[in-house]
């Protein structure tokens, strides 16, 4: 045989295989069924609009306020660990380590219920979403000092000797000359944790919830047991990739501008 | 900001300094003056400690030893500010670090702004005007990136003197650019030493240092071996190093 014949061979057999395995699925599938857990239109419709006005809406409160507080969080410990103090930078690491290597869940049960158990007098803002957001952003500030911190080392050193040497205090150089550079860099890393942030608020769906607070997992998994359908998850699952879709086209597009400008 | 100035202390003076990278001494022991107004150039080999000497200068390294007094303030000294003596200092680098996120003007007027507390406008007019001493006013809107690599020394050099500094130290000013750009840095530099500038040059353009330079120091080992009048110090060299020195670099 041929080389270019043998490939076609090969090439068609793929084929067929693919062709054969849909086709037993469709005639062995029972298609009724399917339908009727996962694509029931009128549970579907039914969802409307409180998994886009609540749960949706939820979703992206936790995954923002979760952000901004991993951020500000990230920043501090990125800047610890940069730090000439070396207590600072024992501290980053133990950080940093600590709550990488613990599962989420864990740390979320913990600050969410943990802690008022251990003081019952304490109370954190938004019962035991709050302190689920507090958790979660806790975590994410782990995983995005070390981006942050990537990104400060990232811009050369000649700059802040510039800017010190202009009489700039170590503050002020940060603020306004190593910073922005560092942001610049790392845009793309920080909107890859906030997609991973809005799939791990799905994490919260074990904290006690009203109908107003359930975020989209919890909203879904609810209908689902009440109805006793598989649907709900299903249209859940499409607002997540909603979300989540157009940011990972954003890092993507983002990632081919940055490696263009250097 | 206001730091005690002694208007008749001249503006560097080093003592006994020495400076240590881990077990390595690199400055073993220099002293060192800048007079008003003088033009100082220091040659040496690579290695032999200039940049290291200069970046003392502005505490850019920590001294191991010694003194270093600018305009009469010790720098060494912990309770010293020394934000406050850098703006007296304007430094230029081999690789011109300008700030690549901000334009010519921004990159011009963020110290001013930030550092000095000028208004924007007071600012503004300051860049403007030393834009127009490097030559390069067309440039105020551009991004760094846009410009030659001797036209953003040059920016770099107004950056500094929008500080109004009381001296300036340049590390191997036109190191890194190429042979048909260095020309238009140094004239900028000439006419910055003509205007009464008090100005160290680490350089290897050794016509510059015969032409424009009030003394030339060569460094070897991290010491002074030998200063001078640049004639002198060029042409007839006492030590047998410096001789050494100025004949491996004229084969090249
Ligand atoms: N940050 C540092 N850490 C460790 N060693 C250093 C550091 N900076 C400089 N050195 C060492 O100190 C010595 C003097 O360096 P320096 O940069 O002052 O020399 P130089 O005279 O400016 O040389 P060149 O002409 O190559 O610029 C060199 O051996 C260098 O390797
Ligand atoms: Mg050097």
């Amino acid at each position: 045989m041929k080389r270019s014949t043998r490939q076609k061979v090969i090439r068609y057999s793929l084929y067929g295989v693919l062709v054969l395995v849909v086709a037993i699925f469709a005639i062995f599938a029972d298609w009724e069924r399917i339908g009727r857990s996962f694509f029931n239109v009128e549970i579907a419709v039914d969802m409307f609009p409180e998994v886009l006005t609540v749960a949706a809406r939820n979703t992206i409160t936790y995954t923002a306020l979760a952000f901004i507080f991993g951020l500000v969080l990230a920043l501090v410990l990125a800047l610890m660990k940069l730090s000439s103090i070396k207590a600072y930078r024992w501290l980053a690491i133990v950080y940093i380590e600590l709550f990488r290597g613990l599962p989420a869940l864990v740390t979320i049960i913990f600050v969410a219920f943990a802690i008022p158990i251990a003081f019952p007098g304490v109370s954190i803002p938004g019962g035991a979403l709050g302190q689920g957001t507090i958790g979660l952003g806790i975590v994410a500030a782990a995983y995005m000092s070390e981006t942050i911190r990537a990104g400060i080392e990232a811009v050369p050193r000649g700059q802040m000797e510039a800017a010190r040497s202009l009489g700039m205090s170590w503050g002020k150089a940060m603020t306004y000359i190593i910073l922005p550079q560092a942001f610049r860099i790392i845009i793309p890393p920080l909107t890859n944790e906030l997609v991973l942030l809005i799939k791990d608020t799905s994490l919260f769906f074990v904290l006690g919830t009203t109908p107003a607070t359930k975020e989209l997992t919890k909203f879904g998994r609810d209908l689902m047991n009440s109805k006793f359908n598989g649907t709900p998850l299903i249209v859940i699952a499409l607002v997540y990739l909603a979300i989540t879709l157009p940011l990972t086209y954003l890092v993507a597009r983002l990632e081919k501008r940055t490696a263009a400008a250097r | 900001m206001s730091i005690q100035r002694d208007e008749t202390a001249p503006p560097i003076q080093i003592r006994d300094l020495h400076k240590y990278f881990g077990e390595l001494e690199v400055l073993r022991g220099i002293d060192f003056e800048v007079k008003h107004g003088e033009v100082v150039c220091l040659i040496g080999p690579s290695g032999s400690g200039k940049s290291t000497l200069l970046r003392c200068v502005n505490k850019l390294e920590e001294p191991t030893a010694g003194k270093v007094l600018i305009e009469g303030i010790d720098i060494t000294d912990p309770e010293t500010d020394v934000d406050a003596v850098r703006t007296r200092i304007g430094m230029v680098f081999q690789q011109f670090n300008l700030f690549p996120h901000l334009t010519v003007l921004r990159n011009l007027r963020i110290a001013q702004r930030r550092v000095l507390g000028r208004d924007t406008a007071e600012a503004t007019r300051v860049a403007e005007e030393m834009l127009a001493r490097v030559g390069l006013s067309e440039k105020i809107d551009e991004h760094p990136s846009r410009l030659s690599g001797g036209q953003q020394q040059r920016v770099a050099i107004a950056r500094a003197l929008c500080m109004n500094p009381d001296m300036m130290l340049f590390d191997e000013p036109t190191s890194a650019l190429d042979p048909e750009l260095i020309g238009e840095v140094l004239d900028v530099m000439r006419e910055l030493a003509e205007a009464g500038m008090t100005m160290v040059v680490v350089t290897h353009e050794m016509t510059f240092a015969l032409q424009v330079a009030d003394r030339v120091i060569f460094m070897d080992g991290g010491v002074i071996v030998e200063e001078g009048p640049p004639e002198q110090l060029l042409r007839n060299p006492t030590h047998e190093r410096t001789q050494r020195f100025l004949r491996a670099i004229e084969i090249e």
